[in-house]
Order: structure tokens, then sequence, then C-alpha cells
């Protein structure tokens, strides 16, 4: 009995290879069909676990498997094509591309994932558990527990453990289905969370146990939401204080309204293009065309600065008026020149691959790399300003000839050079921001205009001339913004911020942090 | 792609050059083969100031035509002069520089506007010395006027049938829509006639998110990770998107940034086509999609004739065609077969005339100009290609007429059809 019993099962095994094989040269027209029998075909491969069909579906996700007129489906094989189900050289003339939809490549990425669960890569071995996670289904059990059992990667492991919980929440299963629920609720995360909401439905006998794993992933995601909000918010805060920083030296030391500000941090997004372009050419430079930016924009603006200060600027001294208006000119004229010289269209500075994607902090909150990045680039820049104005002589001179012109000159400070170069080292920050706005913003000729009125905003209200006042204004705009955002839409937050800060003006002209002393009264 | 501050990206035009040169080109054409006085053609479109970007194009297309009519011996014998005016993206200069090309040059057709602000300041305009605009970008609807021949899409001709392709088995049957748009008169429209229809279709008012950003809105960090928190609700979700200009650009970069892909979360959009897509890195939004009534990868006669004459007159390989282009093109067709047909250019007989002109458009289809002003059109669904092209994954088996007043919007009701 044992052996009658034990010999079926070895038929079966032989028989097995034998009707796959069938299904899968009967499978491979389906892909010569339409939208809809092309993910039937890609699902069905998928389950065969035919080893043939795994080049097949990869040339599919690539577009590089073509069809012919008559439903034979010809695969890229050195110089020249086979066919899918025969294997022999086929012609390619008249074929073209077998084309994909979302819906195909869902069912590829679940296909996908299946067949390279065996893997020798562990990078694809985790991507294959992640796609078995969004289509799971119940025949997904049994292999992702032979995987699990064989994995070494603990990383990879614990993805998978997570594929294996999915699958058991729509397997058969009771006592196996409340340990995924319980899993599941562990993970904590929003996609763990939708695969609750959809079970909830077709499990009446589980609804407690999947809403005491909801309400857990709720509490986890409500902290965890705390913190990117808070995130989102530093990052436009740092974004502001960036865009500011120069006009804190401009505006807030020397007391020039330039309304041209807005386009040197544009002139700055422009020179990372301009070092983009010329790093295209020398390969090993390309990758630190966005470093080399940061100098080359500060001096290129720097020496607009210094142009603009000894041109213009400087008879114009004690006429904040007509200041203005002239730096607003200046402004337009900027504007028209990139225009004309750039064209009017937008220009595309690429992000570094280390400034793509999320990182997962520990604890699961997710951060874009890129604003990561330009959190830790404001703080630098403050440090810099920080220093320059604090450590240096030049700082030195340019507090002196701030508080007491007439003193300063007599004390053998050159005046009108250090206004040059205090100018001029405003307008660099400026370009240094304009950097990192090429990253996140359009380089476009209008880039600048968006951002000045936020620059006085976050000036006027951290207090004139102060730059500790200038860090926590942009940073509490930013939040503020931020937390209002969920609430009252994108539009209406800055409303509201606006207003807010009108009404503290109204009751602290002078700002956050008010300059004490006699500088201050003149 | 009706918008207000329109930013938008890469034009190989430059504003400044196209208006200093545009009213040069014009009274160089002269008649030389005229019998009687020439025929003369407004161009009302902004070739300076933040929408110069996308209206040049719309020019050039004019020229363009006027250029082939010429070439075919030139309408009821006479010569068609383009008379080029810049209302330069300031809505109430559109109202005057109209009231000039209808006054003091006297033209006999008007092509012109974009955003649906400047085709509503022109409007009162038209109306009053009887003058005759064609407006070829999509629009909200509600609107009609005896002046006016709308050859862009209505409401029902883009917005609805995305959403439709959106809930259908092969758009991946999404149960919650998040409405995304700029602030402004065109997406809030338009998101009010969708909202109707999913409720109409048994989508609720809880599985519809709907968000509005100012023009050239650059952090959308916080919209796209509440659009990941909308969808992890356990249906299947897709993002519907009338924003507008180059806030697309950092829009499309965070959905990459954050992981969000088109088998997951697709988003079709109603403003972002060839033009928009030409200097944008789209590898990252390969499955995204857009809806149009034409796409430059279609195929065909009347596409291919179409992209020749472009090529031949623009003579720059990198310049691309869009659907605003080719309602241009399929208005100036109709209005001269409309002149062919009255044998006068008199505003009022060649309205008569307009109506029921066919023409087998660059699209492929056989459109028709309606009793109500607009277009049969078909409708296109393209997936974005990592070429900037776009990839037609669905279409309207026929043309679909157009109805500016959409049923979605409850005052509509009691409108006589």
């Amino acid at each position: 009995m044992t052996s009658f019993i034990l010999r079926m099962a070895f038929l079966l095994l032989l028989a097995l290879p034998a009707r796959a094989q069938e299904d899968y040269a009967a499978t491979l027209p389906g892909l010569a069909g339409g939208f809809g029998e092309i993910a039937g075909a890609v699902e069905r491969l998928g389950a065969l676990g035919d080893p043939r069909a795994l080049p097949v579906l990869q040339a599919l996700q690539d577009g590089r498997l073509l069809k012919t007129a008559d439903g034979h489906v010809l695969l890229p094989q050195g110089a020249g094509f086979v066919d899918a189900a025969t294997g022999q050289p086929a012609e390619a003339a008249g074929a073209e591309a077998v084309r994909l939809n979302n819906r195909v490549r869902q069912a590829l990425r679940g296909a996908l994932g299946r067949l390279q669960l065996v893997s020798p890569d562990a990078a694809q071995r985790g991507a294959a558990a992640e796609a078995i996670f969004r289509s799971r289904s119940a025949e997904d059990v049994p292999p992702l527990q032979a995987a699990i059992a064989r994995e070494q990667d603990a990383g990879v492991r614990a993805k998978l453990e997570l594929a294996l919980a999915a699958a058991q929440l729509v397997a058969a299963d009771p006592a196996a289905k409340r340990d995924a629920i319980a899993r599941l609720g562990a993970a904590g995360t929003v996609e763990a969370r939708a695969l609750l909401i959809e079970a909830r439905a077709g499990n009446p006998g589980e609804a407690g146990a999947i809403e005491a794993a909801i309400a857990r992933i709720d509490q986890s995601l409500a902290i965890r939401r705390a913190a990117e909000t808070l995130f989102q918010g530093l990052s436009l805060g740092s974004v502001l204080l960036l865009a500011a920083l120069g006009l804190a030296v401009t505006f807030g030391v020397m007391g020039v309204i330039n309304m041209a500000h807005g386009e040197f941090v544009m002139l700055g997004a422009y020179a990372t293009f301009a070092v983009q372009e010329l790093c295209r050419g020398i390969p090993w430079l390309a990758p630190w065309s966005l470093p080399l930016s940061v100098p080359a924009a500060f001096l290129v603006t720097a020496a607009c600065g210094a142009l603009l200060e000894r041109g213009l600027i400087r008879h114009l001294y004690g006429r904040p008026l007509e200041t203005l208006l002239m730096t607003f000119g200046v402004g337009m004229i900027i504007q028209q020149a990139v225009r004309l010289a750039f064209g009017a269209q937008n220009r595309e500075v690429i992000s570094p691959a280390w400034m793509q994607g999320t990182i997962t902090l520990p604890g699961g909150v997710a951060v874009t790399q890129n604003r990561l990045w330009i959190i830790v680039f404001g703080l630098l820049v403050l440090a810099l300003v920080f220093a320059a104005i604090r450590l240096t002589r030049f700082g030195l001179e340019m507090r002196a000839v701030v508080q007491n012109r007439r003193i300063a000159a007599t004390m053998g400070i050159r005046t009108g050079r250090v206004d040059a170069m205090t100018f001029a080292f405003g307008s660099g920050l400026a370009g240094m921001a304009g950097v990192a706005l090429s990253q996140i913003d359009n380089v476009s000729p209008n880039l600048g205009t968006g951002y000045i009125i936020d620059s006085f905003m976050v000036v006027v209200f951290g207090g004139v001339g102060s730059l500790a006042g200038t860090l926590v204004g942009a940073l509490t705009l930013g939040v503020v913004n931020k937390m209002l955002e969920p609430y009252a839409g994108a539009v209406l937050a800055k409303v509201f911020v606006l207003v807010a800060i009108m009404l503290f003006i109204q009751r602290r002209p002078k700002g956050l942090f008010a300059l004490k002393g006699r500088a201050a009264e003149s | 792609m009706p918008n207000d501050r329109f930013t938008l990206t890469r034009r190989a035009t430059l504003a400044g050059l196209g208006a200093a040169i545009a009213p040069l080109a014009a009274p160089a054409i002269r008649p030389a083969f005229a019998q009687g006085a020439p025929i003369k053609v407004g161009v009302l479109h902004s070739l300076s100031g933040t929408m110069a970007i996308s209206e040049t194009a719309l020019r050039d297309t004019v020229l363009m035509m006027v250029e082939w009519i010429n070439g075919k011996g030139g309408l009821l014998g006479r010569k068609v002069e383009a008379v080029v005016v810049d209302p330069a993206s300031n809505w109430p200069l559109f109202a005057e520089k109209a009231r000039e090309l209808l006054q003091v040059h006297k033209v006999d057709a008007t092509f012109g506007c974009w955003t649906s602000v400047s085709r509503k300041s022109v409007l009162p305009v038209f109306e009053e010395l009887n003058g005759m605009l064609f407006y070829p970008v999509q629009y909200e609807g509600e609107e009609e006027s005896k002046n006016i021949f709308y050859t862009g899409a209505a409401p029902n001709q883009q917005a609805i049938p995305a959403v439709e392709y959106l809930m259908s088995a092969d758009g991946g049957d999404a149960k919650r829509i998040a409405l995304l748009g700029t602030d402004y008169v065109y997406p809030r429209t338009t998101n009010r006639i969708l909202r109707g229809f999913l409720n109409s279709k048994g989508i609720g008012d809880a599985d519809i998110m709907e968000e509005y950003t100012p023009f050239g809105h650059s952090d959308w960090q916080g919209i796209v990770a509440r659009v990941k928190r909308f969808a992890g609700e356990g249906k299947k979700t897709a993002i519907v998107s009338t924003i507008n200009g180059d806030a697309n650009v950092p829009f499309y970069r965070e959905l990459g940034n954050q992981g969000i892909k088109a088998e997951d979360i697709p988003c079709v959009a109603f403003s972002v086509g060839e033009e928009e897509l030409a200097g944008i890195d789209t590898k990252p939004l390969v499955g995204h999609l857009a809806a149009w009534n034409y796409f430059m990868s279609i195929k065909g006669t009347p596409n291919e004739e179409f992209l020749k004459l472009w090529r031949a007159y623009i003579k720059n390989p990198k310049r691309v065609t869009n659907d605003p282009m080719e309602a241009t093109y399929t208005g100036f067709r109709m209005w001269t077969q409309a002149v062919e047909k009255a044998k006068t250019t008199k505003v009022d007989e060649v309205r008569a005339a307009m109506i029921g002109q066919k023409l087998m458009a660059p699209c492929g289809y056989e459109e028709e100009m309606l009793p109500n002003h607009h277009l049969s059109k078909p409708v296109f669904i393209g997936e974005v290609q990592a070429d900037g092209q776009f990839n037609i994954v669905w279409k309207t088996p026929s043309v679909v007429k157009a109805e500016n007043w959409s049923p979605f919007i409850p005052e509509n009701a009691n409108r006589k059809k």
C-alpha cells in the first residue's frame, strides 16, 4: 500500500514537467494578444515554474520581446531572435514589440517574483519577496516557506516572512491566518494596513484580531506621520533658510533692499546647470558636478553682486526706495538676459544617484534623500556664514562698518571695499541656495521670483540683522506651514502663515530676535 | 491646458525674439497674386510673458497654415494674410488686442487664446463686434458663444473617459481617486464634474481626495505622502492630475522619489503632453498616463501629412507636435472649407457654413463641427514611454460628441439641450 502511494507520487512528479512543458508552449501565444490576454499568460507562466519562462518574462519587462503577426513570440538571443516556444532561430522581420500596460506590469511583477525566489542574488530575492507581498495568493505559501527555510540573509528573510504573512492571510488555514494577522500588525506599515483592511470584509471570524492589528498599526503610523511632518517642515524650512541667508547679509546687515536677490538664486541654479554641461564631456568628473557647482555658483553670483554694488547700489545708499526700484529693474534685466542666453524653457539639472529615492530611518520614518541633503547643506551654509561674520577679519570689518562707518574709516578700514565684499558675500550665498534649489525646483528664468517674498518674510520675521532669527524664523515657518497643510491645503496654509506673520509683526515690529542697543536704534 | 501663470518648459523659440520678429513678418507677406483685398486672419497668442512658451507653438501653427493655404492658391482666389498681435500673457490686454484685431485690422477670423481666463476676457469683445474666434485648447466647458468655435476637448471628451479607463479592468480597477490640481478655474470645474461623475458610479466622497496647489508649486512631499496614505485603505487608488505648467516636474520627481510606481498608483494627467515631457527625464514616469484627443505617435496618413507640413515649416527636427496644435490645424482647415462653401468671409454666413463641416483630422478620425460649436473627437489614453512619446493603450471606438454643458453639474439639469 505504502509502496503504491510512493509509486503514484513518483509518477505524478514525472508527469508534471511534461504537462508543464505543454502548458508553457500553449501559454506563449497569449503574449501576442490583447492586454488582458497578455496579463493572463504572464500569470500562468509565473505559476508553471518552467525555467524557460524567466528569460521570456524578463525580455517582456525590458520591452525586448517581439510578436509576429501569426502569433509567435520571439525572444532575443545574441544578435538574432529565437522562437520562444521551440528555441529555433527565427526571422524577426515584420515582428513588433509586445507592449505593456499597468495591468500587465502588475502581473509581470508577481510572476517574476515567483520565478526569482530561487535566485542566487539576495537583492533579487528581496525584490521577489516584495513582489509576492503585493500580488500574494494562497499558492505562494509553500514556496515561501521553503525559501524562508534556506534563506541566510536576515534582511531578505524579514521580507520573505512578511510576504508569507500576506499569502497566509488569503490562504484557507485559520491558525496560520491568525498568526499572519498578528505579524502584519507588528510590521506597522501602510501596505500591511491596506492588506488587513482588504481582508476584513472576507473574514468576519477574524474581525476582532484584524481590528486590533489595524489599531496597532495606526498607533505606530501616527508617531511616524508626526515625525515625517516634522521632517517635511524642516526641509521646507531649510529651503527658506538657504534662500534667506544671503538676504540676511545684504538686507539684514547692510540694510540694502535687494529685489534682485531672487535672480541671484536663479543665476546660481543656472551656474549648476552650466557646470553640469561642462562636466558632461569629462566622464570622471561628471559625478562630481554638483559639489563642484557650489563654489562655482558662489563665485559667479558674488562677482555679479560686487558688480551691482560697485556699479549702482553704492550711489543709492540711504535711499531705500530708489534702491528697491533700481534692484527690481536689475532683476528683470537679469531674468531677460538669462532667457536670451539659455532660452525660456526649463533646464534639467540631473540629480546624482545619492540624492534620489527614499531612505528609511530607524523606526520606519521614510525621508527622501534630496531633502535630507538640502537640510544638511542649509546647516553647513549657516555655519559658514556664522564663521565668516564672527571669526574672520572680514567679518570684524563688516560689523565695524555697519555699526559706525566713520569711526571704522578712521581706523583704516576701506569701507567702500568692505561694502562691496559684504554685498558680494550675500549674493554668493544666494548662488549657493540656487545650487540646492536646482535639485527640487525647475531651473527656469523665473525661479527666483517664487522665493524673493519668502526670503524677505523669513528675515523680517526672524528679526533684521539676526542670524539666529533667520534660522529660527525659517524653520518655524516651514514646520508651521507643513503642519497646517493637511488640514487647510497648500494654498490656504500659505495664506494662514502670511496672516499670522502680519499679526506677529504688528505686535513685534522687530521680529523674533530684535537687536538691542544703539546700533538697532539708528 | 488653460492656465493662468504658465511657466512651462522647452520651447526652442525665444519668446522675446518671437515677439520682435512676428510683427515684422506679418506685413512682409504681400498679396503678390491676389485678386481683390487679402483675407485677414488674426493670431491672438501670447508671444511674451509666462504663456509664451506654450502659445508660441500655436502662433507657429497658424502661420504654417497660412503659408499652406497660400501655397494652394489662397482662399476664394484671394491671398490670406496673418495679423499677429502679442497680448503678452496679460488677460485684460487680450481684450484690447482682440478689439484692435476686429476694429483696426478688420480680420475675418481669429485663432487664439490658451488659458480659460484669456478666453473669458475676449468673449464679450467678440460678441459685441460679431467676430469669429477659434479656441484650440481643451477646457472645462460650461460655455457656449455663437462667436467662438471650440476645437479642443470638452470634459466628456477627455476627463470622463480617462477616469472611466482608470476604473476599468485594463486601467487597474481603481476604486479610490485622488484629484490633484492647480488652483484656478479649469481644475476646479473639471474636478467638480468628475466628483459628480464618480458619485454617479458609486464612488462616494470618502473615496475621493481633492487637493489644490498654487501655480509653480515645488514642494510636493506632503501631498504625495498623503496620497500614499490615502492609497493605504485597501482599495486600488489612482491619481487624476489637473496640475498645470512646470509644477508637474517636481510633482513627478516626488512620485519617483517616494517610490510610487505606475502599476501601484497610476496617475493620469490632462495637461501633460509631448511638449511638457520633452525636457523631463521620463524613465521614472513610464506607465503613467495622459488623456488627449491627439498624440504625436498616432499612425496614419492624416497625421503623417500634418507632421510633414510641420517639419517643413519649422525646420527643427526636435520640435514636437501636440494636441492644441492639432486642434488649431483642424480649426483652420474647417474654416477654409466653410469659407469656400459660403463663398464669402462674412462672419454670419461662414458661421452657418461651419456647422456640419467635416475633416479627416490628424488624430485619424473624421471630426465634425456640431451645432454647439464644439467638435466630435476621439479620445486616447497614452502611456508615457522612456523616449517622451506616448504609447496609446486605449481609445474610444469612434468619435465622441462634445457635451459642453456637463450633466454632472446639477445646475445644468434644467438647461435645454
